[in-house]
């Protein structure tokens, strides 16, 4: 209970480090879930709509691509963005971008197997009455992922969880550095370390509501578009 | 690409439809020449639907050949359908609408106009907002003619278009039809309700079992059926 | 549908850009979760800030892996305390010039109920040696810090080859300070901590310190610019703002009052060469 009350504290005290980690924690999330969007809507949309020789294995590997292991992505980020590395010329390792970069691509597989099975059976019974209003491959695609919209809605609250909690890759290639690439997770992790137990349970607590208080949020925006649209 | 002059006549010549080791259609030849509505009559499971999606362009024959106005051409452009259970995309009404125009090449700037042009024709004016899926069965099934009208088709298939509603949505979709008819749209039905047949069509092509009875004009056909097969249909008995 | 797509790539690059521009008067530190956790880049850096408006980036690690990751050239300065391997890094190149900045000692911290009775005395080796015999719990961190260098150091006046002595009461847990700390309290065991790190722990639990005060017990801190010869990324005149500064009359003075609860947790001892 005592991070309970840690956690009003923190709130009620407006302190101005929290609302900058939280900032922080919720910006990287976001823009890794919009990245993975973009890439993985359309990736799996394409998925869902054509058939090519090994397509089932493609669809497994994606499948089991949601279950990445975040410290391996955050090392292999790393290694690519460190200086001695590939890309280490970008100057990217600990700061945000680097964050986002390994969050996104955490969360990219998620969004497109997600939305390739949504999508997909969505099609199955779209499939027939889109070839006989004679839309366009693009058109077809558009009209799917649109009418998708609100389950797809729940695929990117699906990875913004993944992004949202993920501590291991962040604090490799963040570095977890005071005031510039610490999250609500890395600092939770580092507040534990410092045997400050009730701050870390305080920190979570607030992690948990915020993530509650944005799939309220999405819940929301899901029944209004269900009255609208059924 | 421009559209040819005309799709009419469709001319099925030999058409045959396989689906594994099943001949759905089996050696049908048919011409779907301008005039009153065409009915496709025939017991459940005889091929109609198979027939009307072949006719339509949408299912390429196994066996055979079909053209439109004397041309193979696949594209869509002067033809509609209204499948037996026309799927709602999750949209409004209007967005229904609006997107079988857009599909159908209709300039945005008149897409509008024409969506309160079309809901009118098919009496849905009221529903306009309304979530596509929370309609009812029958004014489904209105909004489906008007996306298939939407098109601005020259030939309009249709596949048990009054099936499971009630008198009064029947009487509706009826009119929606007799309406399409009057403004010089071909309409080609699948039905078993021999009393619509009657009421709408011009002439009426019996199929049983895969295969073509009987055609004949609607008066024809009803009082003085040549078949056996199709006298039997007509008494209500079972047609194998 | 176009103006919604521009708009999220819009937002996307808000997001990241700013980012971008804020690095410039910035460094990144390679140290140790002993400074961090201990609180004291805490204390000193708004000081450098305010002073030089260079913004300090830490990255806090053990020992050996920050001198790994300065040696990548992902670091402009480390701040470490393991002498031997710091002369290294410098015997390979890696590090311009190595300075002593301040130093604390050790403690071995132990449950109240001290199972293997060194309570209170001052020999450090021996109640390792006392330890050993008694198998009684003891947590090491296992990843290369400084801490883990010393203890191991340690182990070896003790003349014990911990490497193959160990037991299943010896526990390797590969992690920073604190969360050995965290283990040692949950399984009453001894563990060998910096003191600062001991003294801003919040979890100490039945945790004591058993042994403190040998000699042996020192432990030096270093400051190292990354050789910009090696890494032209180095931003070697902000890194030597602030060795300079760590150095300085000032920057030791901000060290030595770093206190909590009235403790001093660090000496500077910049002024020692042979530190």
């Amino acid at each position: 209970m005592s991070g309970f009350h840690t956690a009003m504290e923190l709130v009620l005290q407006g302190d101005a480090s929290l609302y900058a980690i939280v900032r922080l924690s919720l910006l990287v999330s976001l823009s890794a879930v919009v990245i993975a969007a973009l890439v993985g809507f359309p990736f799996g949309a394409w998925l869902a709509l054509t058939r090519f020789p090994g397509r089932d294995a493609v669809i497994i590997v994606l499948n089991a691509c949601m279950g990445l292991p975040p410290v391996v992505i955050g090392l292999a980020v790393f290694l690519l963005l460190s200086r001695s590395g590939p890309l280490g010329s970008w100057g990217l390792l600990f700061t945000p971008q680097a964050m986002v970069i390994a969050e996104a691509i955490l969360v990219a597989p998620i969004v497109a197997a997600l939305a390739r099975q949504t999508i997909e059976d969505l099609w199955l019974e779209y499939r027939a009455e889109l070839e006989a209003m004679g839309a366009t491959p693009l058109r077809r695609v558009g009209a799917l992922l649109w009418d998708a919209r609100l389950s797809l809605l729940t695929v990117l609250l699906a990875g913004f969880g993944r992004a949202a909690a993920e501590v291991g890759a962040v604090m490799i290639v963040g570095g977890n550095i005071d005031g510039f690439t610490r999250t609500m997770t890395t600092a939770i992790a580092l507040e534990t370390s410092k045997g400050d137990l009730p701050l870390a349970m305080g920190l979570g607590a607030v992690l948990i509501a915020i993530v509650v208080a944005i799939n309220g949020v999405v819940w929301g925006m899901r029944s209004y578009g269900e009255r609208k649209a059924g | 690409m421009r559209a040819p002059a005309s799709d009419l006549p469709i001319v099925l010549a030999a058409v045959g439809v396989r689906a594994g080791t099943q001949d759905i259609l089996r050696d049908v030849s048919l011409v779907f020449q301008p005039g009153a509505p065409t009915a496709i009559l025939g017991p459940n499971g005889a091929g109609k639907s198979t027939l009307i999606r072949v006719a339509a362009g949408l299912l390429q024959p196994s066996l055979g050949s079909v053209t439109w106005g004397g041309l193979s051409a696949k594209s869509l452009q002067r033809r509609a359908i209204v499948f037996q259970r026309p799927v709602m995309l999750r949209r409004s009404v209007a967005g229904n609408l609006a997107f079988a125009l857009a599909a159908a090449g209709c300039p945005r700037a008149h897409c509008a106009a024409a969506v309160e042009r079309l809901l009118a024709r098919v009496s849905l004016g009221a529903l306009h907002d309304r979530p596509a899926r929370r309609l009812s069965g029958g004014e489904q099934q209105r909004l489906a003619l008007a996306r298939a009208l939407a098109r601005e088709p020259e030939i309009l298939f249709l596949d048990e278009p009054t099936n499971n509603l009630d008198p009064a949505a029947t009487k509706a979709v009826e009119a929606i039809i007799r309406d399409a008819d009057a403004s010089g749209i071909k309409v080609v039905m699948a039905t078993h309700d021999l009393g619509q047949a009657r009421r709408l069509c011009g002439d009426v092509v019996f199929l049983a079992n895969g295969a073509v009875v009987e055609t004949a004009g609607a008066a024809d056909f009803f009082s003085r059926p040549r078949t056996e097969k199709a006298a039997a249909f007509l008494r209500g008995d079972i047609v194998e | 549908m176009l103006r919604r797509r521009l708009f999220i790539a819009g937002l996307v690059f808000a997001t990241l850009a700013p980012c971008a521009y804020a690095q410039d008067k910035s460094i990144v530190v390679a140290s140790t979760t002993s400074t961090q956790d201990s609180g004291l880049f805490g204390h000193i850096l708004p000081l450098f800030k305010a002073k030089t408006g260079i913004e300090v980036k830490v990255v806090a690690q053990g020992t050996g892996q920050a001198l790994d990751t300065a040696r990548r050239g992902d670091a402009d300065v480390v701040f470490v305390h393991a002498k031997a391997q710091e002369e290294k890094f410098l015997a390979e190149g890696f590090g311009v010039k190595r300075f002593p900045v301040m130093y604390n000692d050790f403690v071995l911290i132990g449950p109240k109920a001290d199972p293997a009775g060194v309570k209170g005395t001052k020999d450090i080796v021996a109640a390792l040696k006392t330890i050993k015999a008694k198998a009684a719990p003891f947590v090491s961190r296992g990843d290369r810090s400084g801490t883990h260098s010393a203890e191991l150091r340690l182990w070896k006046v003790a003349e014990i080859d911990i490497a193959k002595d160990k037991g299943p009461w010896y526990r390797e847990i590969g992690q920073g300070m604190g969360a050995a700390l965290n283990t040692a309290a949950s399984m009453e065991g001894y563990v060998i901590s910096d003191r600062g790190t001991w003294i801003s722990f919040k979890n100490k639990g039945d945790l004591v310190i058993a042994v403190e005060g040998d000699k042996r017990l020192f432990n030096q801190y270093g400051v190292m610019l990354v050789n910009p010869e090696k890494h032209p990324s180095v931003k070697k005149e902000l890194g030597q703002a602030f060795i300079d500064w760590l150095i300085s009359p000032e920057g030791q003075k901000a060290i030595a009052d770093y206190k909590i609860d009235g403790q001093q947790l660090f000496y500077p001892n910049a002024n020692d060469p042979s530190a």
